[in-house]
């Protein structure tokens, strides 16, 4: 199993190589000269040459390039124009804010839609079944800039449960949890409700009726666990989605985390730490699908023998 | 809901939004720029039916111009993304070779990255607009079309029609556009239908975040984004155009959903998230 993970992990490396390129290269989409974008066009020629230096671009492409990935086989990132902390101290402090907000969000999408889409596939067509099919729909059709809001008018502002924005308590995690994992959650049911519906319909199913297994046995040991690799593939898919979403949520409930870094850095044209941000939360939704590679391949050791055989 | 009736429902009310964008000018109660700074964030009332914003502009009046701003970003979107993703799909899988392995290299680095960081981060370098919003989701968004067209392309091409043509003497060039091509109409369309919602979405986010529409332009995500400081004062600015938002990509979703149904085919959905 370690081989099979360790193998699915080299292979992330050429994802990373390309997603790093593409951030490196993103400095020099900005139109005209980026020292101009970031100092302005009235700034003294001096300190136009300094930032030059500074950010290394008076040197030719390729050797930029090489620095960049030297850079980050190192852990240097560069510093920020605006503060002058290095950027790896700044991630460093903002990545635990994100992470804990994205995996109670996880968490809230897993509790919502597993049971939710088991029952629904177990009494196909009744209130429940169409019920989840609407949720599913309404899910994905909800903006997380506009459920964050109704829900800090609701929960915050009007019954006073929950405190409006910030981090602090468990308290202060629910609503923004809920508002990133919905999204999710709508997906991973109707991914849920399909699966199981599908695998109900296999003969090892009929075989485990005819041998007389109980209903809910049926449910939760044959087919649950066989529905349950296309969900976790869509998980590790979702996970960018999530990942990208923080962004939105830490905005709207002032979440100190690498989102709100991502936007202020944007703000403030402070491009080393926004490659910063823009690279970690690739690497980090890279790294979520080689890991739900790996979760399959635990759960059906027929994927797990493919993955390590060198197929995909 | 069934599929039949998701259909109809998305039909009518993608069709509604068509109509109030188009006629926004003869809908719209007031000018949707005109401020009366002394009303302020004043609430729903008589005059104001969903009220004003912190510059005292009419809520109702912006929401209507705002769905001129999405449709817009949505259907040019769409439209840019499928010409090119398409054309560069449908050649990829006919062609096959270098051309579809450095293809498909492109699509699978764009695709390392969640598509609203991507958009995010090509809308941080390209400075806030609505232009460069539109060119960086289709920067972003011509890969799902491509892998679409190219995977389309690839299961039909062996098939015997084609075959037969090229015994005939069809040109090659003459298979791919008149033979294989309006073959991959529906699947296009489900996939622009669910585009276009993906689309609507990302706009709002972006501008939503400050990244997109500058002021005054009426964008819902922009409006939401002016709601954002008064969400404890006044939440019909944070209330209306999100439901607008709502409804909209609900409509898309219900059109597209049905759709893929009654004719039939299978496409991935999510672009832009």
């Amino acid at each position: 199993m370690l081989r099979l993970a360790l193998r699915r992990l080299a292979f992330t490396l050429p994802t990373m190589l390309a997603a790093a390129t593409l951030v490196f290269l993103l400095i020099h989409l900005v139109p005209g000269d980026p020292v101009d974008v970031m100092l302005g066009e009235n700034a003294q020629a001096a300190d136009r040459e300094a930032l030059r230096r500074t950010l290394g671009l008076d040197r030719p492409l390729t050797v930029q390039y090489a620095a960049f990935l030297g850079g980050i086989a190192t852990g240097d990132l560069g510093r920020s124009l605006v503060s002058g902390t290095p950027v790896a101290e700044l991630l460093a402090a903002r990545f635990p804010a994100t992470a804990e907000l994205t995996f109670a969000a996880l968490a809230v999408a897993v509790a919502l839609a597993l049971p939710l889409g088991l029952a629904a596939a177990a009494r196909p067509g009744t209130w429940l079944d169409r019920g989840s099919v609407g949720f599913a729909l309404l899910g994905v059709s909800v903006p997380s800039f506009w459920l964050g809001p109704m829900l800090i008018i609701l929960f915050a502002i009007h019954w006073r449960w929950l405190p409006v924005s910030g981090r602090g308590t468990w308290a202060h995690l629910v609503l923004p949890a809920f508002t990133l994992g919905f999204g999710m959650a709508a997906i991973l049911t109707r991914m849920t409700r399909a699966s199981v519906l599908e695998c109900l319909s296999e003969d090892y199913v009929r075989t485990a009726r005819a041998k007389g297994v109980g209903r809910a046995r049926i449910l939760t040991r044959h087919a649950l666990r066989n529905a349950l690799a296309p969900v976790v593939t869509i998980l590790g898919l979702q996970f960018g989605a999530l990942l990208a979403g923080t962004v939105i949520t830490e905005t709207i409930f002032a979440w100190p985390g690498l989102g709100r870094l991502l936007i202020d850095a944007i703000n403030q044209r402070d491009y080393p730490v926004a490659q910063g941000c823009i690279l970690l939360i690739a690497a980090s939704f890279v790294a979520a699908n080689a890991l739900a590679d790996v979760v399959n391949g635990l759960l059906d050791p027929r994927i797990g023998a493919a993955a390590a055989r060198g197929g995909s | 809901m069934r599929a039949s009736v998701r259909l109809v429902l998305g039909a009518v009310l993608v069709a509604v939004l068509i109509l109030i964008a188009a006629g926004a000018d003869l809908l719209a109660p007031y000018d949707p720029a005109a401020q009366i700074l002394s009303e302020n964030l004043a609430p729903p009332g008589a005059h104001h039916v969903l009220g004003q914003d912190k510059l005292g502009r009419d809520i109702l009046a912006r929401v209507i111009y705002g769905t001129r701003v999405s449709l817009a970003v949505g259907i040019v979107t769409v439209l840019v993304s499928l010409l090119i993703g398409t054309t560069i799909g449908a050649v990829a899988g006919f062609v096959g070779g270098w051309v579809d392995e450095l293809a498909m290299r492109v699509v699978d680095v764009l695709l390392a990255f969640p598509g609203l960081l991507l958009a995010i981060a090509l809308t941080g370098v390209l400075g806030p607009s609505l232009r460069n919003v539109v060119i960086a989701l289709c920067l972003i968004g011509w890969t799902g079309f491509a892998r679409l067209a190219r995977g389309e392309i690839m299961r039909l091409r062996e098939r015997e029609f084609v075959e037969a043509a090229r015994a005939l003497g069809v040109p090659e060039r003459r298979i791919l556009l008149r033979h294989l091509v309006p073959l991959l109409a529906t699947p296009l369309l489900v996939q622009a239908t669910f585009g276009m919602a993906a689309a609507i979405v990302a706009e709002a986010s972006l501008s939503f975040l400050g990244l997109g529409a500058q002021p005054p332009t009426a964008s819902w995500g922009a409006m939401l984004n002016d709601g954002r400081a008064f969400v404890l004062v006044a939440p019909h600015l944070t209330i209306f155009p999100g439901l607008a938002i709502m409804v909209t990509v609900l409509g898309l979703n219900f059109l597209g959903d049905g759709l893929r149904d009654r004719l039939d085919v299978r496409t991935p959905t999510d672009l832009w998230r």
